[in-house]
């Protein structure tokens, strides 16, 4: 008896977790507001990335064309695949000889967007931004040079 | 305008028009080619229309917008992707046996042809009217499994074969459980002719009128026709994610195209049988004793009845497709051999006491 009790028991609570899923896509289907796949070309104006989408590296500079990368390095060491190439130059602050970038070389082509280096940076001075129109039909492009030209460290970081 | 009502004034004009200038052999077979051509006109059409709506439908469901690009909302892509199937080149396997795997797709279309050939469009819209149309159907709705076990069989591939199998254990499970549902409601119409099935109807829907036991077997219905168009969460036959395209994977261009048209023609069958068996067919909506109510609903045309019905059955058909999981093969026969099987044999032992007591409507 116990059995038979069960066996509709089971169909009952089948059909009913059923049911759930036909209400969860019923859902989806009566409110078309909530799409969230984009129409990429035709709304190229009106897109906004969401704030958390990794893009490509960049190197923050201010208004007076001044960043915070002390040429340390850790970011490269952190790259697993060798994306971020620092090319270092000794400057002379304060009578002493200091550590500092030449160039912030970054390898677009090899970067797989996994953002392990801004964690690894300890003056937060580059970011993931959102940009995402990379394609580009030179391949040399895609290597970037991410300080500006003539620009030079905050002071105060170390 | 009587003729959107009753078939009968349009298909006796052309008759009468017919046979003034023809012998009546001529005019016999003029009238089947007639009928032929709209069939294929039917077929041709729906193939467009559904597989678009199953587009659309599906996208929603997923959240997305589905075909935008050609024509407005999309509305062309199904012209555009036929042009392109009619384009492409009829590729055979080397090790393929020709014969067969050129035969597969005309059987399944055949078997198409002929279970839609008994349907009740609307009145008097209807090309053959057995006396047995309900068993017809049934059984020539089964034949295009002998297509899908030949495509699978001649195509000389893996996957192909295990497709075609598991489609043949799949039709043959749930042939019974189709069978046993459309019974239930036989037993009350004592009739297994879809004419008669349909007019048995006019005060009142078969699931209304046979309340619990007819939508018991009209859910069983639901589940076991999904099952036997190979569609939804039953599609094991073409698996894309372990068969690459099951049956048809070798199948290219227009043989392609026959079997993607078969499988949404068997699901418009499906809801039509459906439709026309539990939802009344073409009848309108009508409550017995209501004859204020059921005359406004009399001016809605039969086809219009019939297709609205069609396409919520066909609706409902997508909704299950795109919510649910796959079947594993054990948990596919599983459910027809212990559950709907038993569950549909008492359902029909207990409408057939309803229908002794007289206890349905």
């Amino acid at each position: 008896m116990k059995s038979i009790i069960n066996y509709f028991k089971e169909i009952f609570s089948g059909l009913k977790s059923l049911m759930q899923g036909m209400k969860v896509t019923g859902h989806y289907f009566t409110h078309p507001k909530e799409i969230i796949t984009q129409q990429y070309p035709e709304n190229r104006e009106t897109l906004k990335m969401f704030e958390r989408f990794r893009g490509e590296v960049v190197l923050l500079h201010d208004e007076n064309n001044e960043h915070k990368c002390t040429g340390c390095s850790a970011c490269e060491v952190a790259c697993p695949n060798g994306t971020i190439e620092i090319i270092p130059k000794r400057i002379e602050v304060e009578g002493r000889k200091v550590k500092a970038i030449d160039q912030f070389v970054y390898h677009l082509q090899m970067c797989t967007m996994c953002g392990l280096c801004i964690p690894a940076c300890p003056t937060d001075a580059i970011v993931m931004a959102n940009t995402f129109e990379h394609a580009v039909f030179d391949r040399s492009k895609l290597t970037k040079i991410l300080n500006k030209p003539g620009s030079k460290i905050m002071d105060g970081i170390k | 305008m009587n003729w959107l009502y009753d078939f009968n004034y349009l298909t006796r004009s052309i008759h009468e028009s017919l046979a003034e200038t023809f012998e009546p052999a001529t005019v016999t077979i003029v009238e089947m080619a007639l009928a032929g051509l709209c069939f294929m006109i039917l077929f041709a059409l729906l193939g467009l229309v559904l597989v678009y709506a199953e587009r659309k439908v599906s996208a929603f469901f997923q959240q997305r917008l589905g075909p935008m690009r050609v024509g407005k909302w999309g509305t062309a892509q199904t012209l555009a992707d036929v042009i392109k199937l009619l384009m492409k080149e009829p590729l055979i396997n080397k090790n393929a046996d020709r014969f067969l795997f050129n035969l597969a797709p005309y059987i399944i279309m055949i078997a198409s042809f002929m279970a839609m050939a008994s349907l009740p469009f609307a009145k008097g819209l209807q090309a053959l009217d057995f006396d047995i149309g309900l068993l017809y159907i049934s059984a020539v709705s089964s034949l295009g499994v002998i297509g899908i076990l030949l495509a699978g069989w001649s195509s000389d591939n893996k996957y192909s074969l295990i497709g075609a199998m598991r489609s043949g254990a799949q039709i043959i499970s749930y042939e019974l459980s189709v069978g046993l549902s459309l019974l239930t409601i036989v037993v009350l119409t004592g009739s297994l002719q879809l004419s008669t099935i349909v007019e048995s109807q006019a005060n009142g829907w078969w699931i209304f009128k046979g309340h619990i036991p007819a939508v018991v077997a009209f859910i069983i219905f639901l589940i076991a026709s999904t099952a036997e168009t190979n569609r939804g969460p039953f599609d094991l036959a073409e698996a894309e994610s372990e068969l690459t395209a099951g049956f048809h994977t070798e199948y290219s261009g227009l043989k392609f195209a026959f079997f993607f048209l078969a499988e949404f023609a068997n699901m418009f069958i499906v809801a039509a049988i459906g439709a026309t068996v539990f939802l009344g067919g073409w009848m309108p909506f009508h409550i017995g004793g209501w004859e204020g109510f059921n005359n406004i609903m009399d001016y809605v045309p039969p086809l219009f009845w019939f297709f609205g019905k069609v396409s919520f059955l066909i609706f409902m058909m997508m909704w299950f497709r795109w919510t649910f999981p796959r079947l594993r093969i054990d948990q596919l026969l599983t459910l027809e051999w212990k559950y709907l099987l038993p569950v549909n044999l008492m359902n029909i032992v207990l409408m057939a006491f309803l229908s002794l007591m007289g206890w349905h409507f």
